[in-house]
Formats: structure tokens, C-alpha cells, sequence
């Protein structure tokens, strides 16, 4: 695979806070990444580095092999849908798409219509006018109508319902069947991307905690539910990594793939198994960490 | 319709390997694409095509170059010795274990197997064919 961008110890720091501190990944050509992070774990600061519309503080980008600022070259090739995009006060939906059309050499018109018709954007009102959804449907059509060969999204479905990022997704898919690129989705709605992205990247603190195919972190971790005693027989020596009870009756995260073995020691034993979904263990996985930093802290501190 | 916590392609070979069981697609029948695959199950097509390749690695299908996939001849025998093989582990296993705790020899279950077979079920069907 070809990476199209390679970061190496990228750190951003605004004054004293760290936003993205020595993180380093590639991104190969023609996947669906999924950024996924809480807010404020550094996933806007990470893409605007690497569409040169921010610095770094150290670090380095490439992007196409080439350093993307001031390099009109390897811009045109990349598109970034942000989150907050601003558009002059008296500009209507589509003199954006006219302007875009103009930027992205890719891109086709067709579905550029197609889209606005299913979104059901109103061309000729003032953006400024437009509601949250509109607003973000605006960003979703450029996004996938420019065709560009690395396109970011970030937080692209803010104010859309749930049939309009239906839309989104599907129209997503299938344009990117049809023309394979480069994409890369932030999105808090993990369990609505999770079978979308090929690879997660997973971001906490400005570090990043996980980069993987999805496929493969599916079976990752597992819930163990039962008897509290039975249950903690079980997990001894395995990485835990969130734990509930109620009364007798305990429920266990565990990091890890089950065995065969397993799965009959648990049968056994009358302990249920239940699949944890990459949402859940993104959540688990973040507050895990932020109990461990919070923990080693305080230990620093006494 | 896709479960969490196991591997996509994996349930995605299996959507396939269920077709052609059933029977709804035939020995030398056209396989869906890829694409086709990952539309209907809107999952990212580069999943789907693990499980389609899966599947040719196995030998239940084969690929005819610029026309697509095809089930490839002896694909259902393969599927199913290999169907009753993991029956005969995930279920009958069990089974016979637990038959054993309350002393029932194979005969027994043998004989309580046919009972209860011939009530859910009275007068029909032949036991061929009908793999799980």
C-alpha cells in the first residue's frame, strides 16, 4: 500500500496545552479511515495541520510525499470538510459549489445535483440563513462531489437527521466504490461508521491509542456477565479494562480474543459472553486511560 | 441482520456460504460482487472482498476474469461436510455429555431423538438434505 500522508512526530501546542503531543501514523491510499476521539482529544487540530491551515509546533507532514504549505499542488488534491466552515455573509449554497467546481478538478456535477436534490438544500438562501443541517449538508456535498483524492470530514452529520446521514453514508459508499479514494471521516457516531472505515485510528489527549483495521478489533474485547466470583476467576491476569456490578451479578470488559478454550471454560462455568461494540470500546478504551493518567497524577503528586 | 463482536468479512462469507446451502445460489451460479455485497450490507467494499477471497481461497468459489464469480462444482459438499462437521462439534458434543450425566447411553438418546422428532413433526419430511 502507498501511503499518501506520513506523519512523524507531530506535536502542536497552544501556549501551554498540549493538543497533539509527537503523534505519528501514515494514511494509505484508497481507504476509509474513521479519526475517532472525544472532543478536544486533537482530531480538527491533526487535519488542519495536514491541509496546511495550521502549523505544526515540531514534527513533520507529507502529504503525497510533498510538505502540503503553501503547495498549491498537493492542495488541490485534498479536500477538508470542517465541522465550522465559514462562507462570506452574502454567499448563497451555490456559488459554493460554483467555487468548489472551480477548486477540485475532480469534480462531477451530477452528483453534486443529485445530492443537493436529496438534501433538499435551498440554493437561494444566504448560507448564513441555512440551519445547522443545511449547513452541514452544504459540506457533505462538496466533500463527495469534489472527488478529491484524500478527503476529510470532520464531523460532517452535525444537525442532520438520521435519514440525511443515511443519505450521506450511503451516497458516501457508493461513489466511493465506484471511484476509490482516500477518505477520512471523524465522527462521534461510531457505531453508524463502524462498518464503513476500513482502519480506526483512535485519538485521546493528543496521542494516539489505537490504529488498526476495524475488522479486526471487532472480536478485540468481549463482556464477561455472571456470578461476581466466577466472573473474577475468570479475568485474573487478563487487561480489564472496565467493571460493574450489581449485588452478585458482575459485568467485566476484557481486552482480548477469546479462545475456543475459552468460550468452554465460560460455557462451562455458566458465564454469558456479549460482544463489545467498537462505540463501547472506544469509550471503555478512552476512560480506561484517563483513569490510569488520572491515577499516575496522583501518585506524582504525593 | 450483521452481529457485533465477529469479524465482518467472516459473516459476510458465511451470507454467501448460507446461499449456496440453501440453494438460492447454484452451483455455477453468479456470486454477488463484491460491490454488490458491500451495497446490500453497507459495509466498506475492501471487507467485503476479504470474505469474497476467503471464499475462492477455500475453492467454494472461482473467479472468471471480466465477468465475475462463480460457485465453484462440489462448492455445496464442501460447505456442508464441513456445516456438519462443526454441528457435530458445537451441538452434538454438548449433547452427549450431557447425556452421559444423566445416563442415557447413545442408544437412548438415539431412540429420545427420534421420539421428539417424530412429534415436532408428524408424518413429514425426509432427514436428507436438510443440513443445518
Amino acid at each position: 500500500m502507498t501511503p499518501v500522508i506520513e506523519v512523524t512526530g507531530l506535536t502542536k501546542r497552544y501556549g501551554d496545552t498540549v493538543a497533539v503531543d509527537d503523534v505519528s501514523f501514515t494514511i494509505d491510499q484508497d481507504k476509509i479511515y474513521g479519526l475517532l476521539g472525544r472532543n478536544g482529544a486533537g482530531k480538527t487540530t491533526i487535519m488542519s495541520i495536514l491541509t496546511a491551515q495550521n502549523f505544526a509546533t515540531s514534527g513533520g507532514v507529507r502529504v503525497f510525499g510533498e510538505d502540503p504549505y503553501e503547495n498549491a499542488r498537493a492542495l488541490a488534491r485534498l479536500c477538508f470538510v470542517r465541522e465550522s466552515q465559514k462562507y462570506p455573509d452574502d454567499a448563497l449554497p451555490h456559488h459554493a459549489f460554483r467555487t468548489a467546481r472551480l477548486f477540485f478538478p475532480n469534480w462531477n456535477q451530477e452528483i453534486a445535483d443529485r445530492l443537493i436534490r436529496e438534501f433538499q438544500i435551498p440554493t437561494k438562501t444566504r448560507i448564513k440563513k441555512l440551519s445547522r443541517g443545511q449547513l452541514s449538508a452544504v459540506g457533505v456535498v462538496i466533500g463527495i462531489a469534489s472527488r478529491a483524492e484524500v478527503t476529510f470530514f470532520d464531523e460532517p452529520y452535525l444537525g442532520l437527521d438520521a435519514v440525511a446521514r443515511q443519505i450521506f453514508y450511503d451516497r458516501l459508499l457508493e461513489d466511493y466504490t465506484e471511484h476509490p479514494r482516500t477518505i477520512i471521516l471523524s465522527s462521534h457516531l461510531i457505531d453508524e461508521v463502524s462498518n464503513l472505515i476500513e482502519r480506526v485510528l483512535v485519538i485521546d489527549r493528543g496521542r494516539i491509542v489505537m490504529d488498526e483495521d476495524t475488522d479486526a478489533v471487532r472480536d478485540r474485547a468481549a463482556n464477561i456477565v455472571g456470578d461476581t466470583a466466577a466472573v473474577d476467576a475468570f479475568v485474573a491476569g487478563r487487561d480489564v479494562i472496565h467493571r460493574e456490578s450489581l449485588g452478585r451479578v458482575s459485568s467485566v470488559t476484557v481486552l482480548g480474543t477469546l479462545t475456543p478454550a475459552d468460550r468452554d471454560r465460560l460455557a462451562a462455568q455458566g458465564l454469558d459472553v456479549a460482544p463489545v461494540s467498537l462505540q463501547q470500546l472506544f469509550v471503555r478504551i478512552t476512560q480506561s486511560a484517563a483513569e490510569k493518567a488520572a491515577a499516575s497524577e496522583e501518585g506524582a503528586l504525593r | 441482520m450483521i452481529e457485533e463482536g465477529r469479524a465482518l468479512f467472516l459473516q459476510i462469507a458465511e451470507s454467501v456460504e448460507d446461499s449456496i446451502i440453501d440453494g438460492s445460489l447454484p452451483v455455477e451460479g453468479q456470486a454477488p460482487s463484491t460491490n454488490e455485497l458491500a451495497a446490500f450490507y453497507r459495509i466498506n467494499p475492501a471487507t467485503a472482498a476479504k470474505g469474497v477471497n476467503m471464499l475462492v481461497d477455500k475453492g467454494v468459489l472461482y473467479k472468471r476474469r471480466g465477468i465475475g464469480m462463480f460457485v465453484a462444482p462440489g462448492a455445496r459438499d464442501l460447505l456442508l461436510a464441513e456445516r456438519r462437521t462443526v454441528f457435530a462439534d458445537r451441538f452434538v458434543e454438548p449433547l452427549l455429555a450431557e447425556a452421559r450425566k444423566l445416563g442415557l447411553g447413545p442408544a437412548d438418546l438415539a431412540r429420545l431423538i427420534a421420539d421428539r422428532a417424530a412429534l415436532a413433526q408428524p408424518a413429514s419430511s425426509t432427514t436428507e438434505g436438510n443440513a443445518p
